[in-house]
């Protein structure tokens, strides 16, 4: 998808506009985050399974090659083959190279970000290919000509009346006047859509939650079982997954899956989990003939050597969107590319250069929320931090970066600053303390537009406190 | 002797709201504390920090350790501050030997006002009185970072004749963040909205709060929008320091 980063600031306008986006994420706080925090409730031991878990990471980011070969020896013993893919073209050559050379027409996607992150599906089409995406809100951005508006919930942003008006648009084969009414019915006939699909698809694409060292398999959780579907019904399936993904052991990785249902949906598991070991062997009922494991880089090499590395830690389960005050604001779509929320904040700076995306880490009120809730306890605000560092020069107005020059040329110098703000402040309260607020301010638009500026009291304490001591009552 | 407090004033207090010091002031005081102000302060450098300039917050950081040298304690009414202070120093000076011990030594004198009053100095009395509900705010940065949550709670109960009362989303953020405020107007706006329409369901008299930024957005945004509910910073709550008038009231209005 083309980028629109650079927008932001309008995005996140237009949402704030948006009555029905509003309405949507409105329904976070008793859905996703209420759920959260009762399965949270159920584990008491949910504080110190996130420290594990972050351990775990660590551990596996700090040793990645070693586990990254060990993953490649299991899997290809399996009978899987492992392609390094460098970059999203590399990995968009390869994946196209394996369809392309099994005469493939039709490919099943399970859901990933990763192939977002890729544009896999736009590449794969332009080949000729016919793609469809098995996720029931993957498959409604998709017929929408959409992009996912978050992690784990990419129609987060529809509501049932824009999944009926889709469906009769685009499922024109079936009769005009069938019921449509409830989210059962909906469902229903999405899954009788996809099965049909599923039967006829050639490759099967998904991405993987983890990958474990120990045995070669790709762990995959779904609530919807499309995973399994896309995976296994196929002739070939391709695995796409990045570098981060890999965890050293079974042990490892069900520790992670205690923490990430419960992160993300409230779930305790989720419906399906699913360990893909290679491809079929002959004593099994089914399963694809070949199974290919594209491993990504794209970027997150640099992002563990320039000190971003923590933020390889997400098991993407999408909590810091939903406990984050401006995702819950304006939405997924906002932030203008793959990744929303603070993880993406962090993780969009890496991918598109921080010129691109400076206000996704600039637009946070570093209220902590996120790091509360991420359960391998990324520091969050300051890998945002880090990325407003690297994009002072050029981020913000020209205006603010000299109002914030000339504060700090003042503040570092305390006489000046005392004398200097002892005057302006007599000068703001003479003019504000009839109103009690001001209404506009020059210079202060950003704030006057929709709030009122409390007025100063009159002299500064400094000046007050300095009287108190020589006598002079107050 | 009386431990020797100084008073990290807080630039927005300093500027804005005054009342808000001497009512810190008093409470210190009342605590068996002797309160200095060093002038050597001006603003703890989280306005730089926050906009990625670790160059200024690093000048500043060192500016105000060495402003309260001679002091036992360092105390803030404000929980953002504090944490700039208590958290954030150390970490601006990580692997720079002395200077990051000077941080840390620095640090563990550094409290929040009510976290100072209710947990180093015992006190969770007040003689102050006031009537009706109160709906506490609890800014981020001391809500998460330095765990402040009981201590303002614990002394607001103790007005004569203060009904506390909590709203539903407890520990939802205003949407101030400093320069975000300014920056991303419109988002930090809804998220005010948000937070108000959460703060009023609990039909309060009184909104308070222990950072003046968060009161001046809230206060602010109720102002502009026609709503009368008042704001007022905890400690003037606490220390019965309530002749001014509440934030964006005008002179005359005192009450409450």
């Amino acid at each position: 998808m083309t980028p629109a980063t650079r927008t932001f600031r309008e995005n996140a306008r237009t949402a704030l506009g948006d009555a029905k986006l509003a309405k949507a994420l409105g329904g976070l706080p008793t859905g996703l985050v209420a759920q959260r925090a009762a399965a949270k409730a159920r584990v008491p031991e949910f504080e110190t399974l996130r420290t594990a878990a972050r351990d775990i990471r660590d551990h596996t980011l700090s040793n990645l090659d070693v586990y990254l070969s060990a993953f490649a020896d299991k899997a290809e013993a399996a009978g899987a083959r492992i392609h390094w893919a460098a970059d999203a073209v590399e990995a968009r050559t390869v994946i196209a190279h394996i369809a392309l050379k099994n005469g493939a027409r039709l490919v099943a996607k399970g859901k990933s970000m990763i192939s977002e992150e890729i544009a896999l599906n736009a590449y794969l089409e332009s080949l000729g290919l016919e793609v469809f995406e098995s996720d029931l809100g993957e498959y409604l951005v998709q017929i929408r000509n959409e992009t996912p508006s978050h992690i784990i919930v990419p129609a987060i942003h529809l509501s049932r009346d824009d999944v009926e008006a889709d469906f009769r648009r685009h499922h024109a084969h079936l009769v005009p006047d069938r019921d449509l009414s409830t989210a059962e019915a909906l469902v229903a006939e999405a899954r009788a859509v996809l099965r049909e699909r599923f039967l006829a698809a050639d490759i099967g694409i998904t991405g993987a939650n983890f990958l474990v060292a120990e045995t070669g398999s790709a762990i995959l959780v779904t609530n919807e079982g499309n995973g399994d579907l896309s995976a296994h019904l196929p002739k070939t399936h391709i695995v796409l997954a990045s570098i981060d993904k890999i965890v050293p052991t079974l042990a490892d990785a069900a520790t992670l899956l205690r923490v990430l249902a419960r992160s993300a949906t409230g779930q305790d598991m989720t419906a399906y989990t699913s360990l893909l070991t290679g491809p079929r062997l002959q004593a099994d009922p089914d399963g694809p003939g070949e199974c290919h494991i594209v491993i990504l880089d794209n970027g997150r090499s640099e992002m563990l050597r320039s000190g971003l590395g923590e933020a390889l830690r997400c098991i993407r389960c999408g909590a810091c969107l939903n406990h984050c005050p401006v995702y819950n604001a304006i939405g997924g779509h906002a932030y203008g590319w793959v990744y929303a929320g603070p993880i993406g904040a962090v993780l969009t700076p890496a991918f598109l250069g921080v010129d691109q995306a400076s206000d996704l880490p600039s637009a946070s009120s570093f209220c902590g929320k996120c790091e509360e809730v991420c359960p391998v306890r990324i520091p969050l605000t300051s890998l945002m931090r880090t990325w407003r560092e690297r994009s002072r020069a050029t981020s913000g107005s020209a205006l603010q970066r000299m109002a914030l020059a000339a504060w700090s040329f003042t503040a570092r110098r305390p006489r000046l600053y005392h004398a200097a703000t002892r005057l302006g402040i007599a000068m703001l309260s003479a003019l504000g303390r009839p109103r009690g607020v001001f209404r506009r301010l020059p210079f202060a638009r950003g704030w006057t537009a929709s709030r009122d500026f409390p007025a100063p009291q009159g002299r500064t304490f400094q000046q007050h406190w300095a009287e108190r001591e020589r006598g002079v009552p107050r | 002797m009386q431990p020797r407090v100084g008073l990290f004033v807080t630039c927005l207090v300093d500027l804005m709201r005054p009342s808000i010091g001497f009512a810190a002031a008093r409470l210190i005081e009342d605590a068996g504390c002797a309160v200095t102000v060093p002038t050597g302060q001006t603003c703890c450098g989280q306005p730089a920090y926050n906009a990625g300039d670790r160059k200024t917050a690093r000048e500043l950081a060192l500016q105000t350790i060495r402003a309260f040298g001679d002091c036992d304690f360092v105390v803030a009414p404000s929980g953002s501050c504090a944490a700039m202070l208590r958290l954030h120093y150390p970490a601006l000076f990580k692997g720079q030997g002395e200077t990051e011990l000077e941080a840390k030594a620095f640090a563990e004198r550094v409290h929040e006002l009510t976290d100072f009053l209710a947990n180093v100095r015992r006190k969770t009395e007040t003689s102050a009185r006031f009537v009706g509900r109160v709906v506490h705010h609890d800014a981020c940065a001391g809500l998460r970072e330095l765990g402040i949550k009981n201590a303002p709670r614990r002394l607001l109960s103790s007005v004569a004749g203060l009904e506390l009362v909590e709203a539903p989303e407890t520990t939802a953020c205003c949407g101030f963040g400093g320069l975000f405020s300014v920056k991303y107007p419109e988002v930090s706006t809804a998220i005010a909205d948000r937070r108000i329409a959460d703060l009023t369901s609990t039909a309060p008299d009184l909104v308070t709060a222990g950072d003046l930024g968060c009161l001046m957005h809230l206060a602010g945004r109720l102002h502009r929008t026609g709503n009368p509910l008042p704001c007022r910073h905890v400690a003037e709550v606490l220390a019965g320091e309530m002749a001014a008038p509440p934030i964006a009231g005008r002179a005359g209005d005192t009450a409450p």
